[in-house]
């Protein structure tokens, strides 16, 4: 393999990694303060990438307004997905919200097939993040260069936002204890939707990027990438942010570096998430960067 | 007291077995087919019963364990003139081609190599605990739907199996003069089977070790009950009847492809289970019977609707939103009930003994 080639799949792999990483990090903040996987979070991923759709099919605004107010909105679909969905079960077994969880997954998903339509839908992305860049002969599509930019800009904020600001305070000691972080007087209906928001509106993000880099909308899209992105979660330490992004890159790359040097096993592409994950977890069952678990006698 | 309740129990064996056989010969043949799909769906509901409700391990895999029941019962049953016009990709494996056995001895094949891939996933992931444990048997499920499609020469891949043999009551249709294409029998009996193990191995001391460690598991551990051992066993046994399950699903489709076994079958058991109450078997039984009912009974919903004064467009994919709605609001209203009110009931029956 000569070195462009191996350039050019290095951005491929930096690209998808930093969406995976995008995502991720979603369920890492739910998790971190609810113990809860959210497995709407791909669904979200999806309707995130759909009201964009339709913004710019329905709307004179400019794409990256659109881009935005989608993202906006998106967040507080989430934010009424907790609402409903979990809400109701915050003191029931975790079992039971899981299911919860599932359940709000498969709705999503069946009322986008109602509202939507099955039939694919070509995402109409602006030319500007079209074109194919080409440095030295490895020729990059464009975006494959935003993507991680737009990533490391979300990341500095969201870490300004959790390391600097009260409601990152707020959030850090809600999922340090729960209990202790109420009789605090930290109002904890008000950060969970915080967090709820924050994680989707990031979602939302992935999903556009998502749409514009692969340029297909189904409404089941949200199922595989909101899989392997639990998983980059968790294969970094789930409820660890730097852990969330250095497990979607490993995700990322490994899996276009697998394409990439052994293509006969391009067949097995998705199961390489399933299997990094299983080796991980028996090796270390918290995750890379995760904390270890005291059991309670 | 005790030679009381057997009989008790003999006479309804009888009865339903009996009941079975008039309604193989009262109903119509897709009535006989929803039936049939309800005693699948107990059996599955059954054996992830055992494994997330009486055990306490949160398994999303029986998709894959379906699976490999499914496949080896469609391999090993198929006539090999139907094997060459299904493999016209890629031949089939010549070793498989020939391979032709009855039915039963399929079905049991099946069941075993699921429990051997229960025990071999189980041995390592066990290990971990509830939504991680969760997590890895998904992956796993997904991994062996993956690796079907990509084992062109064994199990046609993407393309599926069709014209899986239906004709395996041969014996029974015989006796009782019934067609034999769909038949209640096979999974009625198997159904009844599986309940009557489930209540001999939950009465028994093996399921109140597993009662035991879903209740907590240090407390179990402490009072000498092998946690390893108990588990990888409710796994294999889980995913024994998770393979049976699956066998008899392919021979009432007649036709199977990995895109059945996506993580949506999954959800469909893990639902009847919920909604029965972890944990209780007459609870998964008729929330079986219920689920697969209603499913076919929301069909309506997808198709255009005659109002007297309008006509609503058909609109496909309003069944599963309804049903997934319905579903969420029991989740969310029954709220812990679900586990707490059969919880306390277990312990009620134990009480009076």
């Amino acid at each position: 393999m000569s070195i462009q080639e191996f350039l050019q799949h290095m951005a491929n792999g930096t690209s998808l990694g930093s969406l995976y990483a995008l995502i991720a990090i979603g369920y890492t903040l739910v998790y971190g303060i609810l113990r809860l996987i959210n497995f709407a979070h791909g669904e979200i991923f999806m309707l995130g990438a759909y009201i964009a759709y339709y913004g710019i099919i329905f709307t004179p605004l400019p794409w990256w307004l659109v881009f935005i107010l989608a993202s906006v909105l998106t967040g507080l679909v989430g934010l009424l997905l907790e609402k409903l969905a979990y809400k109701p079960l915050r003191s029931s077994p975790r079992i039971t919200i899981l299911i919860s969880a599932i359940g709000a997954s498969f709705l999503l998903q069946n009322l986008s097939i109602l509202v939507f339509g099955g039939r694919p839908k070509a995402f109409p992305s602006p030319d500007i993040l079209n074109g194919i860049l080409n440095i030295r002969g490895v020729s990059v599509a464009s975006i494959s260069i935003i993507i991680p930019i737009v990533t490391i800009i979300l990341l500095v904020i969201l870490t300004f936002l959790i390391k600097k600001t009260k409601t990152g305070m707020a959030m850090r000691a809600l999922s340090k204890d729960y209990e202790a972080a109420s009789l605090m007087g930290i109002d904890i209906n008000k950060v969970i939707s915080f967090t709820f928001f924050i994680g989707s509106f990031l979602a939302a993000v992935g999903g556009i990027m998502w749409g514009v880099k692969y340029p297909q909308l189904v409404p089941h899209m949200g199922m595989m990438p909101g899989l392997k992105c639990f998983i980059a979660a968790v294969i970094g330490g789930i409820g660890n942010i730097t852990g969330a992004v250095i497990g979607g890159f490993i995700l990322g790359l490994g899996e276009i570096m697998l394409i990439a040097f052994l293509p006969t096993l391009t067949g097995y592409r998705d199961a390489f998430a399933f299997i990094l994950l299983i080796v991980i977890l028996l090796i270390k069952p918290t995750g890379l960067m995760g904390e270890k678990i005291a059991e309670k006698v | 007291m005790k030679d009381n309740k057997n009989t008790k129990y003999l006479i309804y064996i009888v009865v339903a077995i009996i009941s079975m056989i008039i309604l193989n010969l009262v109903l119509d043949s897709y009535k006989v087919r929803i039936l049939n799909l309800c005693f699948i769906y107990i059996i599955l509901g059954l054996s992830m019963n055992l494994i997330n409700g009486f055990t306490g391990l949160f398994s999303l895999g029986h998709a894959g364990f379906m699976a490999i029941g499914a496949y080896t019962v469609a391999i090993l049953t198929m006539a090999p003139e139907m094997k060459e016009m299904n493999y016209y990709m890629k031949p089939m494996v010549p070793f498989l081609q020939e391979l032709n056995v009855p039915f039963i001895v399929a079905l049991i094949a099946g069941g075993l190599l699921a429990a051997l891939f229960g025990f071999l996933i189980g041995a390592p992931v066990l290990k971990l605990t509830d939504d991680y444990l969760a997590i890895a048997t998904l992956g796993f499920s997904e991994i062996i739907r993956i690796v079907i499609i990509n084992l062109q020469s064994v199990t046609n891949g993407a393309l599926g199996l069709k014209g899986i043999p239906q004709k395996t009551n041969e014996i029974f249709a015989n006796i009782i003069g019934t067609r034999s294409s769909i038949n209640l029998l096979w999974a009625g009996i198997i159904a009844i089977l599986t309940i009557a193990f489930m209540y001999l191995l939950m009465n028994g001391s093996y399921g109140k070790a597993l009662k035991a460690i879903r209740e907590d598991e240090i407390a179990a551990r402490s009072m000498g009950i092998n946690l390893f051992k108990h588990k990888v066993a409710s796994f294999t046994i889980g995913s024994f009847f998770a393979g049976i399950g699956g066998g008899l699903l392919a021979v009432s489709l007649g036709t199977i492809d990995p895109t059945l076994f996506k993580f949506t079958l999954t959800w469909n058991i893990l639902l009847i289970v919920v909604l029965g109450g972890m944990g209780n078997i007459a609870g998964s039984v008729v929330s079986a019977v219920v689920v697969t009912i209603a499913m076919e009974a929301l069909r309506f919903l997808d198709e255009s609707i005659n109002l007297g004064f309008m006509q609503t467009p058909a609109l496909p994919g309003l069944r599963m939103v309804v049903f997934s709605i319905i579903l969420m609001t029991v989740i969310i209203f029954k709220k812990d009930n679900v586990l707490k009110s059969t919880l306390e009931k277990v312990r009620g029956r134990y009480a009076k003994n």
